[in-house]
């Protein structure tokens, strides 16, 4: 999302009120950005930082320590093809090449055009439909090397 | 309530959800209103069934017909068929084997041998429904602790169960929870392990998001045993359903006094929150996950202290998983002794497995502790995929090891499967068929502890890493034969010297395959052979003349090129440009393309 700087301030405020006087809120602050624009970006990491009296480098430590945070902006379209063991025993590296192929995305990368953000993730619970993967919030089970194509045109 | 003479039961879970359940639920109504049936039939959104292979699942009751790989295109004839007519739809029944249409659900070999205890409520109810949930028992186990039980007694009840952590130590719950009771102090918290890392396991998933009450009454009776007030589940953030039908429950519980303040009048009270992960596989360990829910890097520390004397914000804590606490409610309700006579002798109750790979029905199962591995692959799981040969089953998961054909019989309890160099962990079990190669998991598995170690302690940190540049020399057919010994020697080093669990069980899938099928490993740097056909660097492709048709359909797909020839003289790969692709393989009609 395009916010101008006063907008994000705002918004930022917003998102620390109730983490002034809590403990543990790193965390769900950093979730809650994210949220917001869709990475988390570093002017409001600043804000965060002067707001909650936490040093930047903490925040970085917290926000790259996590698989979950984002530092660059992603794709309109998040991919996340499952490499957990039950997906990989049934084939879920051929799904993982297909998409790099037809995305022309290498792996927890973004396409230049933004429309497509790949990641492996390592189990999404579905696993008795292995291989399975995920777009943005719809699962996919039962894979196929061939069948991926038909899927991702959904989304261009 | 109004009274429905047939209800519906729609499979909501994330497997069904991802089959079109959703769109079978809408068709559902609308053919229900179509045939006037609203008034008589209720639809039902459940939790999962565990025989996720078979999705979409419908169950009409009251007479337990079950339905599988139902469409939206079926439901037209299932309504007017079997609400409408009477007569149940044999052609969307389960058909096994034998190909005859199995009515109901505990004819079904897959049910069969399971004993659902902590699944109890999973696909029999609506989980946004907190009556149905009480009407099936729900909070009975809660009102006894609180109704007269001293929290003592509470402990007292679990201990006789024999119940021990489901999360992957096995250790007795019971003593866990007396731990944290004699710890002094007014404030002290109870936590739900959900942070599922196991990558090939469900189970908690499928509990959270089919029958969250059951974890929240487990966790409230447990603060009540060891005098907490407050609690945390810490679910990982791929689980959004999960988190979303956990939300609803706390919100319904609070509102029918369930939660919050004074419970039952006892004058006990409880809050319960819930922390999102964010993406870690070592947030699954204890320490871990405290330090992540206070909102720093998720690295574990070492104990003692243990937890129960200082844990989450340095007070005494307990955390236990999330299948540890659906077991909890019934074993107050029915009793510690009614618990105890399932199972094993230091085993007792059941165990829910996540059955996957290549497996006919995969799903989830729950079984009594004991039950011999043979029996959950062959007679639930109903044998190989495509009568393929079994080789081995990987149990445990990351920390876990591969079993073979002559473990079927092994009765699976905590204390067989350690001397064995496997785990039970948190339920995992993956079925490996002839085209899985063993060094290829074993680097699998290295892949992922390597990724996910938090690079605090040394042995960890460079051991894995180490392994895994020896597993991917081996896979890519430079391998050495003192690569193994090596492999060996650093994997009982790192076994041996790092912080946390997670490295002290790293190792166990590159040990047991060396144990078990050390003669794959040899095959790949001796004969730079890959017996599976798995490792795509060892891989050569040939085509046999005499199988060969000359449609030319390899020629035509090969993206490279490489293999020359006409639909007049036949067609050869050559193997020098040939990248190794597998596309000819998988195209030639006649099987005329060997791989090897
Ligand atoms: C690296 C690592 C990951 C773990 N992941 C999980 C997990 O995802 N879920 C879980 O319940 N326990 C996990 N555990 C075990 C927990 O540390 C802890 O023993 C467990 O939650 C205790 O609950 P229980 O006694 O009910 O099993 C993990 C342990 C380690 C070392
Ligand atoms: S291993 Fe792929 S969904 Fe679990």
């Amino acid at each position: 999302m395009n916010l101008s700087a006063e907008e994000m301030r705002k918004k930022v405020l917003e998102i620390l009120a109730p983490w002034r006087d809590r403990r543990g809120g790193l965390i769900p602050v950093l979730q809650a950005l994210q949220g917001l624009m869709g990475y988390v970006a570093e002017p409001a990491v600043r804000i965060v930082s002067e707001e909650l009296k936490i040093p930047m480098s903490e925040i970085y430590g917290v926000a790259t320590f996590y698989a979950q945070f984002h530092l660059t902006p992603r794709g309109r379209h998040v991919i996340r093809v499952c490499r957990g063991t039950a997906c990989h025993v049934r084939g879920s590296l051929k799904i993982l090449d297909a998409v790099k192929e037809q995305t022309g995305c290498a792996e927890n990368a973004t396409t230049e055009d933004l429309q497509f953000s790949l990641e492996p993730v390592a189990c999404l619970g579905a696993c008795g439909l292995a291989p399975v993967m995920l777009v943005d919030d719809q699962t996919f089970g039962r894979l196929t090397p061939d069948g991926v194509s038909a899927i991702l045109a959904q989304f261009v | 309530m109004p009274i429905y003479r047939a209800h519906v039961l729609v499979c909501n879970g994330t497997g069904c959800a991802s089959n079109h359940a959703g769109a079978v639920t809408g068709k559902i109504k609308s053919e229900l209103e179509r045939q006037h049936l609203a008034d008589e039939v209720l639809i039902v959104p459940t939790g999962c069934h565990g025989m996720c292979e078979m999705g979409p699942v419908v169950v009409v009751y009251p007479e337990g017909t079950f339905y599988c790989r139902v469409t939206e295109e079926d439901v037209p004839k299932l309504v007017e068929e079997h609400l409408l007519k009477g007569r149940p739809l044999e052609s969307l029944m389960y058909k096994g084997k034998e190909t005859v249409a199995v009515p109901h659900y505990r004819d079904i070999p897959f049910y069969g041998k399971q004993n659902r205890i902590a699944l109890q409520n999973c696909g029999y109810i609506n989980p946004e429904n907190i009556e149905e949930y009480i009407s099936r028992d729900g909070y009975v186990g809660l009102a006894r602790a609180l109704g007269g039980m001293t929290p003592q007694q509470v402990i007292d009840e679990v201990k006789k169960s024999g119940l021990r952590g489901r999360g992957g130590g096995g250790f007795p719950t019971g003593t866990k929870w007396s731990f944290c009771a004699s710890s002094p102090g007014p404030e002290k918290y109870v936590i739900c392990n959900a942070d599922e890392g196991d990558p090939g396991a469900f189970m908690d998933r499928s509990i959270l998001e089919g029958d969250p009450h059951a974890v929240i009454e487990g966790m409230t009776i447990g603060a009540y045993a060891m005098g907490a007030n407050e609690g945390y589940v810490y679910c990982r953030a791929e689980y959004p359903l999960a988190i979303i039908r956990l939300r609803q429950a706390i919100e319904k519980a609070e509102e029918y006094g369930l939660l919050g303040e004074n419970i039952f009048n006892s004058g006990f009270g409880f809050n319960l929150h819930i922390k999102e992960g964010a993406g870690a596989f070592v947030c699954g360990e204890e320490t871990a996950l405290m330090a992540s829910i206070e909102g720093q890097r998720g690295m574990p520390r070492p104990r003692p202290p243990f937890p129960a004397v200082s844990g989450l914000w340095a007070k005494p804590s307990n955390i236990n998983n999330v299948e540890t606490w659906a077991n909890v409610p019934q074993i107050l309700s029915r009793g510690g002794d009614w618990y105890a006579a399932m199972g094993t002798e230091k085993s007792r109750g059941t165990k829910v497995f996540a059955l996957t790979g290549k497996v006919r029905h995969t799903g989830l199962v729950e079984v009594p502790m004991g039950i011999r591995l043979r029996e959950i692959i062959y007679d639930i799981g109903g044998g190989i995929l495509n009568d393929k040969e079994f080789k081995a089953v990987q149990i445990g998961g990351p920390s876990g090891g591969c079993l073979t054909q002559e473990h079927l019989d092994t009765p699976i309890t905590y204390e067989s499967l350690p001397p064995l160099g496997a785990i039970m962990g948190s339920g995992g079990l993956v079925v490996m068929d002839e085209e899985n190669c063993m060094v290829d998991i074993a680097r699998f598995f290295l892949e992922f502890t390597q990724r996910e170690s938090c690079g605090k302690c040394t042995p960890c940190r460079e051991g894995t890493k180490q392994m895994l540049l020896l597993l991917e020399k081996i896979c890519s057919g430079k391998g050495e034969m003192k690569d193994i010994d090596l492999l060996e020697e650093l994997g009982n080093m790192v076994k041996n010297m790092s912080l946390c669990g997670l490295g002290q069980t790293a190792p166990n899938p590159v040990l047991t395959t060396l144990r078990y099928f050390r003669h794959e490993y040899e095959a790949h740097i001796r004969e730079q052979r890959c017996p599976a056909g798995a490792c795509q660097a060892l891989l050569s492709f040939t085509i046999k003349q005499d199988a060969c048709k000359k449609c030319g359909l390899c020629a035509k797909n090969c993206p490279v090129h490489c293999i020359p020839g006409s639909r007049t003289e036949g067609y050869v790969i050559d193997a020098e440009k040939c990248i190794k692709c597998g596309t000819c393989f998988t195209k030639c009609p006649f099987n005329a393309v060997l791989k090897g």
